[in-house]
């Protein structure tokens, strides 16, 4: 290479690739029936356990879940976060609430957002409920839900977290 | 150095689309196949698993990782992914068995290529700075090596055709085809290139599916009490990746594996061997140093049914079945992996 020649520091290269991506058949059914606002979780032949979303697997036991189960919208504050700084693309002001919620009867955690409350008061064990969207806007999303409010009920204890029966919690 | 046992082997029919099914529920009934053919409840009960397959092909990022849900990984797993063919998974696992990591195995593969182009997908794997960009296709590539054997008058068209037909007639046998039936050869030959010299019929048609299998030691095939196959070599060669340096006439790299692995030990009964195209049939069995004794392909190979990241798996697969009928008693499966057999995998399949 002679001296005057620019070293080529970068190329762009850009790859467009189109799929038609699918879901899942087990993933599907639950889109199917949010689309009607109800939660549909999947419960293990083997272990019992109830997953939602589901995916189709039990990844505890390594087993199809087709029993499926019609899920209540309250549940229990596993965990959570006030987000503080803005996220690049996300269209939701700061502070905000990211939390990771059981449904009564499921025995596996989904991440939502938390409204309606008091930031400083969210708490492990918190009993929370959807807001929906008004039903004319419903589509095959999570979104649905807008958010979860809490709802005055008593806190869950932790070791019962994820171990509700389908009726809810009683305190 | 360890004898390989395989004891299990199942594959899902070969499907131009799997529907709604993602990865786990593709890859779900093969495990329960496997692991009921041993009497095994999940991979709790094998010593490691690797899998093999692509996240370009369904264009789900770590669709791998997803994958693991369908295994059982509760207390975790010894896992490894190789992003290949599960025939280079397959590979791994004989390498961990012969370390003395493991007693045993799960292997499996799978696909999902009808979410994308696939041919347009695979020429992403080629050199990023001087191929990629100009997305040459697989079907091209393959076709321009098809066009180097006509003019050096190393095959003709009238026996890449007879490949087809007779892969089709296989094919007729196989419950998981996607495509068999009668076919003459002047059929195949009245109908028009398709990217010249090849006919649609010298192109693997594209599948969705998985397949799984199960090795071990023969002690542990025996404490197991189920029948075995021994896997007596297995070696794998990859060439440049630049197709100017290569002879797209030869496959050197088959050739070098298939000595190391012992093919000329003994007579070769049955050969499967994963040609996605043709005329890769004609020198995989010249570079196999395959004669008229051996049937090849049997299961009527790729060119009834592709399994992208799964094939190469079930070519040994389909050597174990036919060795554990009794139907034969040594065989040979090869593997292949990049354009115009870029990698190959060469195994001898013998019986116990």
């Amino acid at each position: 290479m002679s001296e005057d020649t620019a070293a080529v520091t970068r190329i762009e290269t850009p790859i467009y690739l189109k799929y038609n991506f699918t879901a899942g058949s087990a993933p599907a059914r639950f889109l199917a029936r949010i689309r009607e606002g109800v939660l549909t979780g999947q419960r293990c032949p083997r272990c019992a356990n109830v997953y939602i979303p589901p995916r189709g697997s039990c990844p505890a036991c390594g087993v199809a879940t087709e029993e499926e189960v019609v899920l209540p919208d309250k549940g229990t504050v596993q965990s959570f976060t006030v987000v503080a700084i803005p996220i690049p693309n996300n269209p939701i002001k700061p502070p905000f609430v990211i939390a990771n919620l059981v449904l009564d009867g499921a025995n596996l955690s989904f991440i939502h957002l938390m409204s309606e409350c008091e930031n400083s008061e969210v708490r492990i064990g918190q009993r929370v409920q959807a807001v929906w969207k008004p039903s004319s806007e419903w589509t095959h999303a999570m979104d649905n839900i807008r958010y979860f409010k809490s709802i005055d009920e008593p806190d869950v204890p932790i070791e019962k977290i994820g171990k509700l029966p389908l009726s809810g919690w009683e305190g | 150095m360890k004898d390989i046992a395989i004891v299990a082997f199942s594959q899902s029919d070969c499907l131009a689309r799997a529907g709604a099914a993602n990865e786990v529920e593709l890859i779900m009934p093969q495990l329960r196949a496997v692991f009921s053919q041993v009497g095994l409840n999940n991979a709790q009960d094998v010593d490691f698993v690797c899998s093999g397959s692509c996240d370009y092909l369904q264009g789900a990022a770590f669709a791998f990782v997803a994958g693991v849900d369908a295994l059982g990984a509760v207390p975790p797993i010894k896992e490894s992914h190789v992003e290949m063919d599960a025939a280079w998974a397959l590979y791994e696992s004989i390498l961990k068995i012969r370390m003395g990591q493991a007693d045993s195995a799960l292997i499996y593969g799978f696909g999902k290529s009808s979410s994308g182009e696939l041919p347009i997908v695979l020429s992403q794997q080629l050199d990023p700075y001087y191929l990629a960009p100009l997305w040459v296709d697989t079907v091209s590539l393959a076709a321009m090596q098809a066009r180097m054997l006509l003019e050096k008058e190393l095959i003709t068209e009238r026996a890449m055709a007879q490949v087809v037909a007779r892969a089709r007639m296989h094919g007729r046998n196989n419950p998981h085809a996607q495509l068999g039936g009668e076919v003459s050869v002047d059929e195949l030959l009245a109908a028009p290139t398709f990217v010249s010299p090849l006919r649609e019929s010298d192109c693997a048609p594209v599948a969705d599916g998985a397949a799984a299998m199960i090795i071990c030691t023969p002690d542990k095939a025996r404490e197991w009490g189920v029948p075995y196959a021994l896997i007596s070599g297995i070696d794998h060669r990859i060439e440049t990746h630049n197709l100017g340096m290569r002879d797209l006439t030869d496959s050197v790299s088959t050739r070098l594996a298939a000595q190391t692995a012992g093919v000329s030990r003994g007579p070769v009964e049955v050969a499967e061997v994963y040609a996605p195209f043709s005329h890769q049939e004609i020198i995989l069995g010249r570079a196999l140093g395959l004669g008229d004794e051996t049937v090849i392909n049997p299961s009527g190979g790729v060119m009834v049914g592709n399994l992208m990241m799964a094939s190469g798996l079930s070519r040994l697969g389909e050597v174990f079945r036919r060795i554990v009928s009794g139907e034969v008693s040594r065989g040979v499966a090869h593997a292949t992996s990049g354009p115009c057999l870029q990698h190959n995998l060469v195994a001898v399949l013998e019986s116990a």
